[in-house]
């Protein structure tokens, strides 16, 4: 039996009674009964996700709850067994252009040769577009994005004498040349130093200021209440999701991170001797 | 005598490309390695070295296929295009395979490739024996795609080779910036909704082309080599992508010069073992002498720092000591001799490392000699060690009041990093603690330095 069919068979799921959401274009990011499954492996079950304007979102969850794989299949990037993603009322390969991302630091290889305003000026490639050749302007632009994130003196350094932190910055900064409005980011805060997560919370602060919406890959629950306005507690479905005082609580933490899905779990093994 | 100026002669018209094929042949080879250069360096940065390997490999089939065919079909078996066609499909059809391995199976791209190259490099042998027993035509020659043979070139393929070759470096200078891109950063060129998968295939193609026409003048075991060496010897001395595709492109060129000189010299040598000896000559010296990550200049980089370090300790060492004795007027401790056994108590010097120090700080004119087992700093000495103590004193007052670092830690994280303080920060610094009212003459040291054993006498 293929996945697709196995899927198509979920009780209750697919089958309750649900309003066809319609998704009017200031919602910058509808997720609709989202499933992702790495070959025999599910990953991510029935998200169903709405995210308000203009909000700093963390996604949190223990590790292996599918939260890179959310940002993911919201880009594209790993494909869907079901479900849909919309960016401000659009399929995400219509509306490219109003998003930015932040991969995880360690998705590259920074002994790459190419300097700190290369890897920034790649934020512009998608208004050049393909084919078309860099010009001044998007390495002014490229500039203006490094020197908002403190490290424009670095513009020429090769990447691999950058610290993690400033590392982490040229991502931002590349993201940042994007010009989006909404922005997904893979652990930005993982392993940098202190002053390049107080920028970086600085930097979100800025951008929720311009109405922008920013989705951040968070693992520190310390920082949670104190860094986003806007939670998703995530362990391969939705366990809560909606304003950080009402949703980061004690016991939605417990649920997201106590105990195992057993049964979902369980489904997921029976899932896999199926297709052996 | 005379015979060595012939010599000399010889080689001077060779390498001058004096004579009509030797012309063509050291030009068009030159064009390969530049296009080599530039494909190879994309390869070497996607980390596809090994793909080249079994393209040129999977082409032996495919060369004796088409032999075969053409044969039957009346035609000329030699003629070049054809072979080359064959050689590209059964190339592409390896590299296809490879791909397949990995995405449907879970055997990792070293061994499928292992699996496929031998395979195919196999099942063209074997048709090649099979070939030259075909009555119609000779098939002596074919061989000379596993070596590479530049001699038996005639102009037309000159021609082909350096128009394929031509076009090669057009292309992967047209698309710099995608696949720049697609080395770097695959997934955020995704993200952007460009055609990773169609550049990648476009990238493959030019790595095909450049494989394909070096078969005849490299040869396919050798191929893999030319494509990889120029770019990686290239690496050592650039941190830019711009500069080192230019230079890949240029060792790869002059690679290619000697290399079909030297066998043009000597018939007997095989021009593609040459180029590869050559490329890889340039190799080993870009990895010992290259500006930027060769060997050399990364090992005398550790030293100086190392002397550098050494130096600012003992300084460091000698002054803490004259204050601990707390005779000090007006904040600085008078500079009298302090003794070795002081010293080696206060770090973890062995004698052999406090000697060797001792000697670098005397060359440097920093201690005087001093009777016994005596030392004094001299007048710079004391100067630097002043400077030295004063540094490192800030950057531990700037860790502790800017970065929240336990005072306790302190000194090792200074011991670190301050050797690599520049002026500028030391400014900054001195800067940043006045506004804090630290005195800057000479801050005391904000943790307990440990005293040291007196030493019986």
């Amino acid at each position: 039996m293929g996945i697709d069919a196995v899927l198509e068979d979920r009780p209750s799921a697919s089958q309750r009674i649900r309003e066809v959401p319609s998704h009017p274009d200031t919602v910058p990011l509808a997720i609709d009964d989202l499933t992702v499954a790495y070959q025999s492996k599910p990953v991510l079950w029935d998200i169903d996700l709405d995210i308000p304007e203009g909000k700093l979102v963390g996604i949190v969850g223990p590790n292996g709850a599918g939260k890179s794989t959310l940002i993911k299949a919201c880009l594209d990037l790993v494909p869907k067994a079901s479900g849909r993603v919309k960016v401000y009322g659009k399929a995400y390969s219509e509306n490219r252009s109003l998003v930015g991302y932040v991969p995880q630091r360690e998705s590259v290889d920074w002994d790459y040769p190419v300097s700190a305003l290369d890897v920034v000026t790649m934020g512009t490639y998608g208004r050049i577009g393909l084919f078309n050749p860099v010009r001044k302007k998007h390495r002014e632009e490229a500039m203006q994005a490094l020197e908002h994130v403190g490290i424009g003196h670095l513009a020429k350094r090769q990447i691999s004498q950058l610290s993690g932190g400033q590392q982490q910055r040229v991502f931002l900064a590349r993201a940042l040349a994007q010009d989006a409005k909404l922005y997904f980011m893979d652990e930005p805060f993982a392993a940098v130093d202190a002053a390049t997560e107080q920028a970086i919370v600085g930097l979100l602060h800025e951008l929720k200021e311009q109405g922008k919406t920013v989705l951040v890959v968070h693992h520190d629950l310390a920082s949670v209440s104190q860094y986003f306005d806007w939670v998703v507690l995530l362990n391969m479905r939705v366990v809560n999701a909606g304003p950080t005082e009402e949703v980061f609580t004690r016991e939605n933490l417990k649920a997201t991170y106590g105990g195992k899905l057993a049964l979902l779990d369980e489904a997921g093994q029976a899932l896999r001797d199926s297709l052996r | 005598m005379s015979e060595s100026g012939t010599l000399l002669a010889d080689v001077l018209q060779v390498l001058l490309l004096q004579t009509h094929n030797t012309r063509t042949v050291v030009l068009s080879t030159a064009l390969l390695g530049m296009a080599s250069g530039l494909v190879g360096s994309f390869l070497l940065l996607r980390k596809r070295s090994l793909m080249g390997d079994a393209l040129s490999h999977a082409s032996l089939p495919g060369i004796a296929i088409a032999f075969l065919l053409m044969v039957k079909l009346g035609g000329n078996g030699k003629f070049l295009p054809g072979l080359l066609a064959g050689g590209t499909l059964t190339g592409l059809l390896g590299v296809g395979w490879v791909m397949a391995i990995r995405k449907k199976s879970k055997i990792k791209d070293d061994t499928a490739m292992g699996i496929v190259l031998s395979v195919f490099y196999g099942l063209g042998v074997a048709m090649l024996q099979m070939v030259s027993s075909v009555p119609e035509a000779s098939a002596a020659g074919l061989e000379s795609f596993i070596l590479g043979k530049t001699a038996s070139m005639v102009t037309q393929d000159l021609v082909l080779i350096a128009g394929v070759a031509s076009l090669t470096i057009l292309f992967s200078l047209l698309l710099l910036k995608e696949f720049t891109l697609l080395c770097f950063d695959e997934t955020f060129m995704h993200s952007l909704g460009w055609p990773v998968q169609r550049v990648d295939t476009i990238l493959l193609i030019l790595v095909t082309a450049v494989t394909v026409i070096g078969l005849q003048a490299v040869g396919l075991i050798l191929i893999i080599a030319f494509l990889i060496t120029p770019a990686a010897a290239a690496r050592f001395w650039t941190n830019t992508l711009s500069h080192m595709l230019l230079l890949a492109a240029l060792i790869g060129a002059l690679s290619g010069w000697l290399g079909s000189s030297i066998s043009a010299l000597y018939p007997n040598l095989p021009a593609g073992a040459l180029i590869v000896l050559v490329a890889a000559g340039v190799f080993l010296f870009s990895m010992f002498f290259g500006g930027a990550r060769g060997v050399l200049r990364r090992g005398w980089l550790h030293i100086r720092l190392r002397r550098r370090v050494g130096r600012q300790h003992l300084l460091r060492a000698v002054f803490e000591l004259l204050e601990a004795r707390g005779e000090a007027l007006a904040g600085w401790p008078p500079n009298e001799p302090v003794k070795l056994e002081e010293l080696l108590a206060k770090r973890s010097w062995s004698h052999g490392r406090l000697k060797q120090l001792l000697r670098q700080a005397r060359r440097e004119d920093h201690i005087e000699r001093a009777p016994g087992s005596w030392v004094q700093l001299s007048e710079s000495g004391f100067a630097e060690a002043a400077r030295h103590t004063r540094n490192h004193r800030l950057w531990e007052m700037y860790l502790i009041t800017h970065a929240d670092v336990a005072t306790q830690h302190v000194d090792r994280d200074a011991d670190l990093v301050e050797h690599v303080l520049g002026v500028e920060l030391v400014r900054k610094l001195e800067q940043k603690l006045t506004e804090e009212g630290v005195a800057l003459n000479l801050p005391a040291s904000p943790h307990l330095i440990s005293k040291t054993v007196e030493p019986a006498s």
